[in-house]
């Protein structure tokens, strides 16, 4: 496909040709396949929201890849918990259940448009609608002040959110024409992504939230572990 | 900057102006084009998280489950308040006998270990995945198999147990571990005190060093 062409528009009236004409060459297809990347990328990219804190969690073999419809608790070093569910439809619906059950949390339409948008957000729900129309510097220093979604037994306000969240995903998913059947193959999953470090009384805590909700089967998130990854083939080889 | 060169120099009048076509320097366009094409190569996260599946038990099956096994399969993983503080021991605990083991949860650890008491599941397992490359059986019927094999009543079984202070990249190295050992009958449960005092103990006689 691709030729080297020597520009001939000069060399046939002199001798001497080299100094004078450069040798151009056809980058055509290179820059239809620079286009054609960008266009995939372009397209295939998902912007990450912004997230509150950095937790980095622990690495394993495993391979499994995260699920879609998820609903992910993420837990840092100090124990403080985050929410996060997936779905634009469903963390609407959700905000809305949960004005219900909290009468004192009152929001414009604007804030419930902006909290759908949002990714993961620890705050109580007193001052969830304040975080959720501050800017970049008021949501930092509420999330540095910040302990997170209460979940101790006389405020448990993670469970209210896990509880509200499956009903919400749930209403969802009808809406959408899903039958229980397809629920129960591709429903919602639940993953923890906790830091390396954290304690494990810490992730325990949470985890009895859910325990309570009675949902026992969780994501644990993990990076993977690069140096172990062949840890499959050495059992092969004993 | 972008200049539009006529091809041929229009030179020749009329009838070459025809043949020649007009060429634009795309030199800006390609220089765009490679920017955003390194921007998005960077930026992207190709690699999705993963997630380590784990099934917590309902506290009614919990003490089910405690009566029915069998002592002799148990192996127990205790997870102490530091790093390094990794010990195991077999059978039933007792206070004056049981002798708690330093091991970790490198590749030549605690999976060797495991490995070896599980080797006939493992065996059964391998022969299972054999199966399924030389498509004697299908995913669906390997899954099935599999499931019955890492159940097995007769199987090995690990408890692994925490403190408080037990890092959460501990616990999910050790399932991890059992995970590639194929032991599928664990649970992690709160250390009991006398093990707990067992360990600090132990840690104090190996004199490991704090991490």
């Amino acid at each position: 496909m691709s030729k080297i062409k020597i520009a001939k528009s000069h060399s046939n009236r002199s001798g001497t040709r080299s100094s004078s004409t450069a040798p151009s060459l056809d980058m055509t297809p290179m820059v239809d396949l620079a286009f054609l990347l960008v266009t995939f990328f372009m397209l295939t990219a998902k912007f990450r929201n912004m997230e509150p804190i950095e937790a980095d969690p622990p690495s394993s073999t495993s391979l499994t890849q995260l699920p879609e419809k998820v609903m992910l608790i993420t837990i840092d070093t100090a124990g403080r918990a985050y929410f996060d569910i997936s779905g634009r439809t469903v963390r609407e619906k959700l905000i809305n259940r949960m004005m219900v059950r909290y009468p004192g949390l009152k929001m414009t339409q604007e804030q419930i448009e902006n909290f759908s948008k949002m990714g993961t957000f620890g705050q109580p729900v007193a001052l969830l609608p304040q975080y959720i129309s501050g800017d970049d510097d008021i949501k930092n220093a509420l999330d540095e002040v910040g302990k997170g979604i209460p979940l101790d037994s006389l405020n448990n306000q993670l469970g209210d959110w896990i509880q509200e969240g499956y009903y919400a995903f749930v209403d969802d998913a009808t809406e959408q024409g899903l039958t229980r059947e397809q629920l129960k193959e591709d429903g919602l999953r639940y993953a923890i992504k906790a830091d390396a470090n954290t304690e494990y009384a810490k992730v325990e805590k949470v985890i009895d939230v859910f325990r309570e909700k009675q949902i026992f089967q969780f994501n644990m998130v993990t990076n993977l572990e690069g140096s172990d990854a062949n840890a499959d083939a050495s059992l092969t080889a004993e | 900057m972008a200049e539009i060169v006529q091809g041929g120099g229009g030179k020749g009048g009329k009838k070459k102006a025809k043949k020649g076509s007009a060429r634009i320097d795309m030199t800006p366009m390609v220089d765009l084009a490679f920017l955003l094409l390194t921007f998005f190569v960077l930026a992207a996260t190709l690699a999705k998280p993963k997630a380590m599946e784990i099934i917590y038990p309902k506290e009614v099956d919990d003490k089910e489950d405690k009566t029915k096994l069998d002592d002799a399969l148990a192996t127990t993983l205790l997870l102490g308040e530091h790093e390094n503080e990794i010990f195991y021991y077999t059978g039933a605990y007792k206070p004056d006998t049981t002798q708690l083991m330093l091991t970790d949860l490198s590749k030549d650890g605690f999976r060797k270990i495991m490995l070896d008491k599980n080797a006939r599941v493992n065996d059964q397992v391998l022969q299972l995945k054999a199966k399924l490359e030389s498509k004697e059986i299908d995913e669906a019927t390997y899954e099935e198999a599999y499931k019955q094999v890492v159940g097995d009543k007769d199987a090995p079984f690990v408890v692994i147990k925490t403190v408080d202070e037990t890092k959460f990249k501990n616990v999910i190295s050790a399932m991890d571990e059992l995970n590639i050992c194929n032991v599928r009958k664990r649970a992690i449960q709160d250390m009991a005190e006398t093990e707990a005092i067992a360990v600090r103990q132990r840690a104090a006689e190996l004199e490991l060093k704090k991490k």
